[in-house]
């Protein structure tokens, strides 16, 4: 059976034509047969996945079905799930269950979604290759040689490899975005503030925003439409009204104005995906848009301050990993500070200990001010640079990635070339807007995407243009061997 | 920017992570080479801008004085390593 | 050499809410280990914290009494460092903008007048919880009850001079504290604690001197302890040709000696940072203007009226306002009273200060009523009982017997005002005592004494003094 999308899961469950126990069994099933070679999931929960779909059935057979019953997706295993094991991906975690559901659990729950697992994802969301996790690196569905990307390479890979339909992720640097990108799915990273952030495993507080990895930008909408809104449980959840994403889908691209930065198109970028991009960009003129150029000037500047940022509320964010109240403790310590340092050693690996490292050493005594008040400044002429050019443009569009998936292994070694792979997709999470990424194309048969990103809570028309452009080509259509 | 040693060992005891002598090497490699990275800001003229701490341009909302919370350490110390008589046991503190 | 003490103090008081500053927990003392600790509390993966709005009304409420800036704009930054009884591996605090800043508080001097201390900043945070020791074989035990608990750490400048004016500082901010209802002030639980920042200099040297941080100072006694205590060991090292180190010191009140902290033997990073789990806490005029409205009357206004509108002395006025509820009593003791309020300072200090120190009471307690109290002052002001027997009275109010006039009306205790019974019994004592009648008549007037304590005592006191005296002196000249 073809998983589909959310859309036509929706539908054929409305139309009476298949029941959410079917669609359940069948991602099940999916899974079962091909996960061994995707790694996409870390924990799969058969059973009370069966159970939600049963319930949501029930739901829809007493006539209280909302659009979204008995749709089963998958959560990235960030999201702290009650009674389900949430990892981080991460050896710390790898027993931890947690009693409590993060809002975005609960929320797609209160609306009838069946969860039917938790997904792979980079350590603590700190990678772009899904290589740093403790349960072993996701293959990309298009080439099992190459990564998905990451961090939410598990939900990416489980969306394009047609093993669920929909799957939750989080984006702090880029990651929804890039692995959507890599993987050839849609993906949407909100407003900083629109999704909640309660618990969601902090990796950098001020950058952290959830998002969905979906297959088309409608299903997006139908997913956003009930994960976003304010919660009082976080105290940077804005108090904005949530608008009708599904509504403004459909609204003509005639007279939009967007802005298309000179940085995005540097050396770094990939001939073929310039290309690539380029085309997408006509065709979004051709669809009514009018295309600007605009200047992003200290968008180059992103990655240095995002890798001084993000590391300094990391290594804060993961002082709670201490050996004493959850998670991972080293055996054998009898002296305290023995527990810490042997607990933190063991139950972290890498790269989270590299960006511990470089977060505790630029807030250390005699460097905040050269390092992070010097990023937060930095921060804002990058903020700046957008809302000036939002003066003049109404969305701004570019590569989501410098070059398709590459191989795994490739950047292990190199933090940095690592690093730099989220150059495009970082400046949206230091300004806090809110980006998508649609496929716009192939290249030696590796999808690429195309980014758009739009003002604070324009997530409306951020949907809408990648649905437009979703209308007006098929990239998002085509599929990897095996997958449906 | 080369990290010594000895910053890398100051560094790992701030953060509380065991970092044997033949894995200093290689944080003094990777580490230094993103301290390269980072430094290029060092370059930017920020003078006269408002550090960014947030991107909410929000004040903190304030919540009711209410106890909401009920008593649930069973739960919660299900997933502790260690516990006894409802206390979680670390190796000894001395004050 | 002649040395200076210079005395700084950060004193941590618990503010008075239901919850806790982050979270929905109760900040209920004594509940069982770790049953007071929600997942806010205990740092789990996840979870953020929201801000009580209450600590910041307490906040601004602390600062406008002390005559502070209220921060229109405030911040929250993580203090950095790991401990077991800090659940998140960092203190939610405020570091480079408190909430206030920029006040003052004066003190009263022992050798008179008065001195205005400065205060630096208070700032909110987060309590951590504690480590148990007892019971337990090379372990600790973690109770996290605590954490999270709101705490207005208020620091002051070094502007103290001696342990005494410490300690006399540290009694202002605790009255302060608790006549603004912010604070309950409970020293044995903890939630009024203080740090002393202790340093010596040579008398007329502006440097300060190397300065040692001084833990656990929870008592007014302790602190003056411990600072006599860190001053004499500072001098006999500067004296012996020595250095003082800037370490964190632990005052062990059972051996009466400061010691290094082992927990504090590593220099500190605290790698503060705002918090990026909150936002700026904004305060607006009208906020402030609304707390302002609601401000009590402080301790030192109320000592002042005290002294100018009831013309009382400095002791029994500083006696009268050591509490709010003290000062409240009395008030109305004094208005039932009209005329005299040094009748009712008198009592409420003396007979009512005794008995309820007696039984360990808080005037809250107290097992008379300021009105039945001031019903007794009548009946002194109206003759209806002498000074002596309205003692008597007291006690028996005091041990529920009922009120004044129940009391004196059962025991018989109303005064004899008849000069014709008087007489009586004064002719009587007269007759049996001819040898001291004749005593006097030959210029012994101490021996007027002896015949009004033979009255009285054949009266059982009720007798009216004045005219006892009267009487005698007219049947005896």
């Amino acid at each position: 059976m073809s998983i589909g999308t959310v859309a036509s899961q929706a539908a054929a469950l409305a139309a009476g034509n298949l029941s959410s126990r079917e669609l359940t069994r069948a991602a099940l099933d999916e899974i079962e047969a091909r996960d061994g070679t995707l790694n996409a999931f870390i924990n799969v929960c058969a059973e009370s996945a069966m159970a939600a779909a049963t319930a949501a059935d029930e739901l829809r057979a007493a006539g209280r079905a909302g659009p979204l019953t008995g749709i089963p997706i998958a959560h990235k295993d960030i999201f702290c799930t009650r009674g389900l094991a949430t990892t981080c991906g991460s050896r710390m975690l790898a027993d931890f269950v947690p009693p409590y559901d993060a809002t975005v659990v609960s929320r797609l729950a209160d609306a009838g979604v069946v969860c039917v697992g938790k997904t792979n994802m980079d350590e603590f969301a700190m990678g772009s290759s899904n290589e740093t996790s403790y349960f072993g690196a996701v293959r990309n569905p298009w080439d099992p040689a190459k990564s998905p990307g990451g961090s939410s390479g598990g939900s990416a890979a489980a969306v394009a490899g047609g093993l669920v339909a929909a799957a939750t992720g989080t984006d702090t640097g880029g990651s929804i975005r890039q692995p959507a990108a890599l993987t050839g799915i849609t993906g949407v990273k909100p407003t900083y503030g629109r999704v909640s952030r309660f618990g969601m495993i902090a990796f950098a507080s001020s950058l952290d925003q959830a998002g969905v990895l979906t297959r088309t930008a409608e299903d997006a909408a139908m997913l956003l439409a009930v994960m976003a809104g304010f919660d009082p449980r976080d105290s940077t959840s804005a108090d904005v009204p949530v608008a009708d994403y599904p509504a403004t889908l459909g609204d003509s691209l005639e007279g939009r104005r967007i802005g298309v930065p000179t940085e995005f198109f540097d050396d770094g970028l990939d001939d073929e995906c310039a290309t690539l991009v380029r085309a997408a960009l006509a065709e979004l003129e051709a669809a009514g848009a009018l295309l600007r150029e605009v200047s992003l000037p200290n968008l180059p500047l992103s990655v240095p301050t995002y890798y001084i940022v993000a590391p300094a509320e990391a290594s804060s964010n993961l002082s709670r990993f201490d050996g004493v109240r959850f998670g991972h403790r080293a055996e054998a310590v009898t002296e305290l500070n023995e527990m810490y340092s042997l607990t933190r050693q063991q139950g972290f690996g890498d790269e989270v200990k590299r960006r511990i490292m470089t977060g505790t050493y630029v807030l250390s005594a005699g460097y905040y001010d050269a390092y992070y008040l010097q990023a937060q400044k930095v921060r804002q002429l990058i903020a700046d640079d957008f809302r000036k050019a939002f003066a003049e443009v109404d969305l701004i569009a570019g590569p989501t990635a410098p070059t398709a998936a590459f191989a795994l292994g490739d950047k292990v070694d190199d933090p940095v070339q690592m690093y730099l792979n989220d150059i495009y997709t970082i400046g949206a999470n230091l300004a806090g807007l809110p980006g998508a990424s649609v496929p716009c194309g192939f290249t030696g048969g590796l999808p690429v995407g195309l980014q758009l990103v739009g003002p604070a809570f324009s997530e409306s028309l951020v949907l809408n243009v990648a649905h437009q452009y979703q209308l007006a080509t098929d990239w998002h259509e085509r599929r990897p061997a095996g997958a449906d | 920017m080369a990290l010594s040693d000895d910053e890398i060992k100051h560094v790992a005891k701030l953060a509380r992570l065991a970092v044997s002598d033949a894995e200093v090497p290689d944080y003094v490699g990777k580490l230094s080479r993103i301290i390269d990275l980072v430094q290029q800001l060092d370059a930017v003229d920020t003078s006269g801008v408002t550090p960014m701490a947030h991107p909410l341009e929000m004040a903190q909302r304030l919540r009711a004085d209410d106890v909401t919370e009920e008593n649930c350490r069973d739960a919660y110390q299900a997933s502790a390593p260690d516990v006894v008589d409802g206390l979680y046991r670390v190796p000894r503190v001395i004050e | 050499m002649a040395w200076e003490t210079v005395v700084g103090l950060e004193i941590h008081a618990q503010l008075a809410t239901q919850s806790k500053i982050f979270s929905g927990s109760s900040t209920a003392f004594g509940a069982a280990p770790n049953s007071q600790a929600s997942l806010i509390d205990l740092g789990f993966p996840g979870v953020l914290p929201v801000l009580n709005g209450e600590v910041v009304r307490l906040a601004v409420r602390f600062g406008l009494a002390i005559g502070a800036t209220i921060a229109s704009r405030s911040v929250f930054a993580r203090k950095n460092y790991f401990y077991p009884d800090l659940p998140k591996g960092y203190q939610i605090s405020q570091y480079e903008l408190p909430i206030v800043h920029t006040g003052s508080v004066e003190i009263p001097l022992a050798e008179g007048g008065s001195k205005t201390v400065r205060i630096t900043r208070a700032h909110l945070e987060e309590d951590a919880g504690k480590s148990l020791h007892e019971n337990l074989t090379d372990a600790t035990g973690i109770d996290l009850n605590r954490a999270g608990t709101p705490l207005l750490e208020i620091v002051s400048e070094p502007d103290l001079r001696s342990a005494a004016e410490a300690a006399t500082y540290m009694r202002e901010i605790h009255q302060l504290v608790r006549y603004l209802g912010i604070c309950d002030g409970n020293m044995q639980e903890g939630s009024f604690r203080c740090d002393a920042n202790v340093s010596i200099r040579p008398t007329g040297e502006d440097k300060l001197g190397t300065r040692a941080e001084l833990k656990n100072l929870n008592s007014f006694r302790f602190i003056e302890k411990a600072i006599n205590y860190e001053v004499e060991r500072q001098i006999d090292i500067l004296e012996g040709g020595g250095q003082v180190v800037q370490e964190t010191r632990l005052y062990d009140a059972d051996r009466d000696e400061t010691r290094p902290m082992r927990s504090k033997e590593e220099a500190n990073d605290y790698r503060y940072f705002p918090d990026p789990d909150l936002l700026p806490v904004e305060i607006d005029d009208s906020f402030i203007n609304q707390v302002r409205a609601d401000l009590p009357e402080l301790p030192a206004a109320k000592r002042k009226r005290f002294i100018d509108e009831f013309g009382l002395r400095a002791d029994d006025v500083a006696a009268l306002t050591a509490s709010r509820a003290m000062a409240d009593y009395f008030e109305s003791v004094a208005q039932a009273v009209g005329n005299d309020p040094k009748l009712a300072a008198n009592w409420v200090v003396g007979e009512l200060a005794a008995a309820l120190n007696r039984d360990d009471l808080e005037i809250e307690a107290s097992r008379v009523a300021p009105d039945a109290l001031a019903q007794l002052l009548q009946r002194i002001q109206d003759g209806t009982v002498s000074g002596k027997i309205a003692k008597e009275v007291f006690e028996a109010m005091w041990a529920g017997e009922g009120s004044a006039d129940d009391i004196i009306d059962k025991q018989g205790l109303k005064q004899i005002t008849d000069t014709g019974a008087i007489e009586k019994v004064v002719d009587e004592i007269l007759a049996n005592n001819a040898a001291q009648v004749q005593q006097y008549r030959d210029g012994n007037q101490k021996v007027l004494g002896f015949f009004v304590g033979q009255v009285m005592k054949a009266t059982q006191g009720k007798a009216n003094p004045q005219q006892v005296n009267e009487l005698l002196r007219k049947k005896l000249s």
